[in-house]
């Protein structure tokens, strides 16, 4: 499977406010990739950076094997987006808002691609309503329209389930497995509801404080047999190169002062030889629950370190 | 570039804000109009105290459309700044209130595009004012008083003068005032973009643009010597009643106006370079601002 998007060592950095820091992660064509974190995590701001609506302070966005930064048109002539709210023109109908950004894509607009787009979020019988008339619902699918109108190979979602009632969140749901499955669309979606990524994502990244946490396949990072270890050294520098060769470097992440691994739990005691056969000085090895236990107390309570319960 | 400028026009159009201004503009037109049919002998009258023992007028002929629409646009491109600023300054702050900014800026079109295109559309905006002020102001003059010579009274230094033009010779002069008074306004209109830019909502720039503009009127109508050395040739309200000169007729050495001629053409060609130099000025720093901002609405 082919890499879509590539982003290396992204970071964003508000006067002195680090929003995104070194953030780099991977989207292959084909996946609904989840962007996991919690409210003021760097989500929207990475995903401004991927829309080029805010400039990066550094790092590389790589889209389908181009710079954003030197083909920008390009890029988002194959990419669709809804971010955060899907505001439209409240003062025009339905048809005229999807006119106005097909138009804006490059797009030969016909009275039919308009109504089947409108057919496809199911606002054909709305066409000629205002926008101002339209439930929260009805505005977020005629942004996916909008999103979809220029038949993008890339659809970006920035928390679509904003606001909506738990019909509204089903049919969201339903929608990009749609996007997914029938019409082979690649969809990054970003929420703060675990749950919701798990439903829709194959793949997912969670980012806590602008930095990575885990970056995986959905069905592995949830599995009950695996954990996220946090891990503390007298050298962590040296502890981290060390495991950067080793057989648990794929959820390897230096993170303040501590060393994050996603692994089995089965393997935490050839870990703790492992590191004191090389003598790396071990201050605490703390495993968690699961992933999403350690997602809950991101949520719950920032920087708050659970003790080892098993 | 054509296509997102009929995008451009097509909100403008449908929004119910830009009408405001066309309402306005009939309606000052219109009250001036019928307070001058009413008693505008009265204020022929005022004006011609100084004067009125040197010369022996018709104060009838003297009360016709040209004279009115001259009276109307002495009041009227004061006001207009403001309702230009309606338009322009909502141009990027109105997108970025609605939310829609952001959308529009994850679609291929560029930054300078998206600015350019704003920009024409307030000019094609700032053009139709005019051209509906010249419809109300001229033409239903025109209808209601007729058409005659036209006079103009002018204060030169501490002088008070009378100009007569032929009506023969007037209506290339009210064409080129109007357009002279398009390229003043899209200063103007230039100024309120580049406000819009820094806000996220359409008040700011609006209610920015309007100080401003009654600031630099204000510096421009002092009489201060150091002021009128160093700082008025460098505001653009100091041109922005520049129009004026294309009635400004020169005279023989009998004082006999010259049919066809301004008195001073040097002037206005000088005032539009220099409101031409504002335009591009603010239209450059609005697009290298609006290049480098990060949208956050």
């Amino acid at each position: 499977m082919s890499v879509l998007l590539e982003v290396k060592n992204l970071s964003k950095n508000f006067d002195g406010f680090q929003a995104v820091n070194d953030l780099s992660f991977t989207v292959n064509e084909g996946d609904v990739y989840g962007f996991l974190g919690q409210n003021g995590a760097g989500k929207s701001t990475t995903i401004r950076m991927l829309l080029t609506l805010i400039k990066p302070t550094s790092g590389k966005i790589i889209f389908f094997g181009k710079n954003l930064a030197e083909n920008r048109g390009e890029v988002l002539r194959m990419t669709g987006a809804v971010v955060e709210r899907p505001d439209l023109y409240k003062y025009l109908s339905a048809y005229d808002n999807l006119y106005i950004f097909a138009k804006m894509s490059g797009v030969k607009t016909t009275r039919k691609l308009i109504m089947d787009q409108l057919e496809l979020v199911g606002l054909a019988e709305r066409a000629r309503s205002k926008v101002k008339t339209f439930s929260q619902g009805m505005k977020q699918r005629l942004g996916i329209a909008v999103a979809l109108i220029h038949d993008p190979k890339l659809i970006i979602l920035d928390e679509p389930t904003n606001g909506l009632d738990p019909q509204g969140i089903a049919d969201m749901r339903n929608l990009i497995l749609h996007l997914s499955r029938e019409l082979g669309k690649t969809v990054i979606v970003s929420s703060h509801l675990l749950s919701e990524i798990e439903q829709i994502a194959n793949r997912m990244i969670i980012i806590n404080k602008g930095k990575k946490i885990v970056e995986g396949v959905v069905s592995e990072l949830l599995d009950p047999a695996k954990t996220v270890v946090e891990l503390e050294t007298l050298d962590n520098a040296a502890a981290f190169d060390l495991l950067k060769t080793s057989s648990w470097s794929g959820g390897l992440e230096l993170s303040g002062k501590y060393i994050r691994l996603h692994m089995d739990k089965a393997d935490i005691p050839a870990l703790a030889r492992q590191l004191s056969a090389s003598g790396v000085g071990i201050l605490s090895l703390q495993p968690r629950h699961s992933l999403e236990d350690y997602f809950l107390s991101l949520t719950n309570a920032e920087n708050h370190v659970e003790p080892v319960t098993n | 570039m054509w296509s997102l400028l009929q995008i451009e026009l097509y909100k403008i159009a449908k929004r119910p804000r830009t009408y405001i201004a066309f309402v306005a503009i009939a309606a000052i037109a219109f009250i001036f109009q019928f307070a001058f049919k009413a008693d505008g002998a009265s204020y022929l009258n005022l004006m011609l105290q100084t004067v009125s023992e040197s010369f022996d007028l018709d104060l009838k002929k003297s009360m016709n459309g040209y004279f009115m629409c001259y009276i109307i646009l002495n009041t009227l491109l004061i006001q207009v700044p403001i309702l230009v600023a309606l338009v322009a300054g909502d141009a990027i702050s109105g997108e970025a209130n609605m939310g829609t900014l952001r959308l529009i800026l994850t679609k291929p079109v560029s930054r300078t595009q998206i600015i350019l295109v704003k920009f024409l559309a307030s000019i094609i905006f700032t053009v139709l004012l005019l051209v509906w002020m010249a419809v109300t102001s001229l033409f239903f003059s025109l209808l209601i008083f007729g058409a005659d010579d036209m006079l103009i009274f002018r204060n030169k230094g501490q002088e008070s003068m009378i100009l007569q033009i032929t009506q023969d010779d007037i209506m290339w002069r009210y064409m080129a005032a109007f357009a002279y008074a398009a390229v003043a306004l899209t200063v103007i209109a230039a100024l309120a973009m580049l406000l819009s830019v820094y806000a996220e909502n359409s008040i700011g720039p609006i209610i920015a643009t309007v100080c401003i503009v009654i600031v630099c009127t204000v510096i421009s109508n002092m009489n201060v010597p150091i002021i009128d050395k160093h700082v008025k040739p460098w505001l653009f309200t100091s041109y922005l009643v520049g129009w004026k000169g294309f009635f400004y007729i020169a005279t023989t050495e009998d004082g006999l106006p010259i049919k066809g001629s301004i008195e001073n053409w040097a002037a206005i060609r000088n005032s539009l370079y220099i409101l031409l130099g504002h335009i591009a000025v603010l239209l450059g720093i609005t697009i290298f601002v609006f290049r480098k901002k990060d949208i956050l609405t």
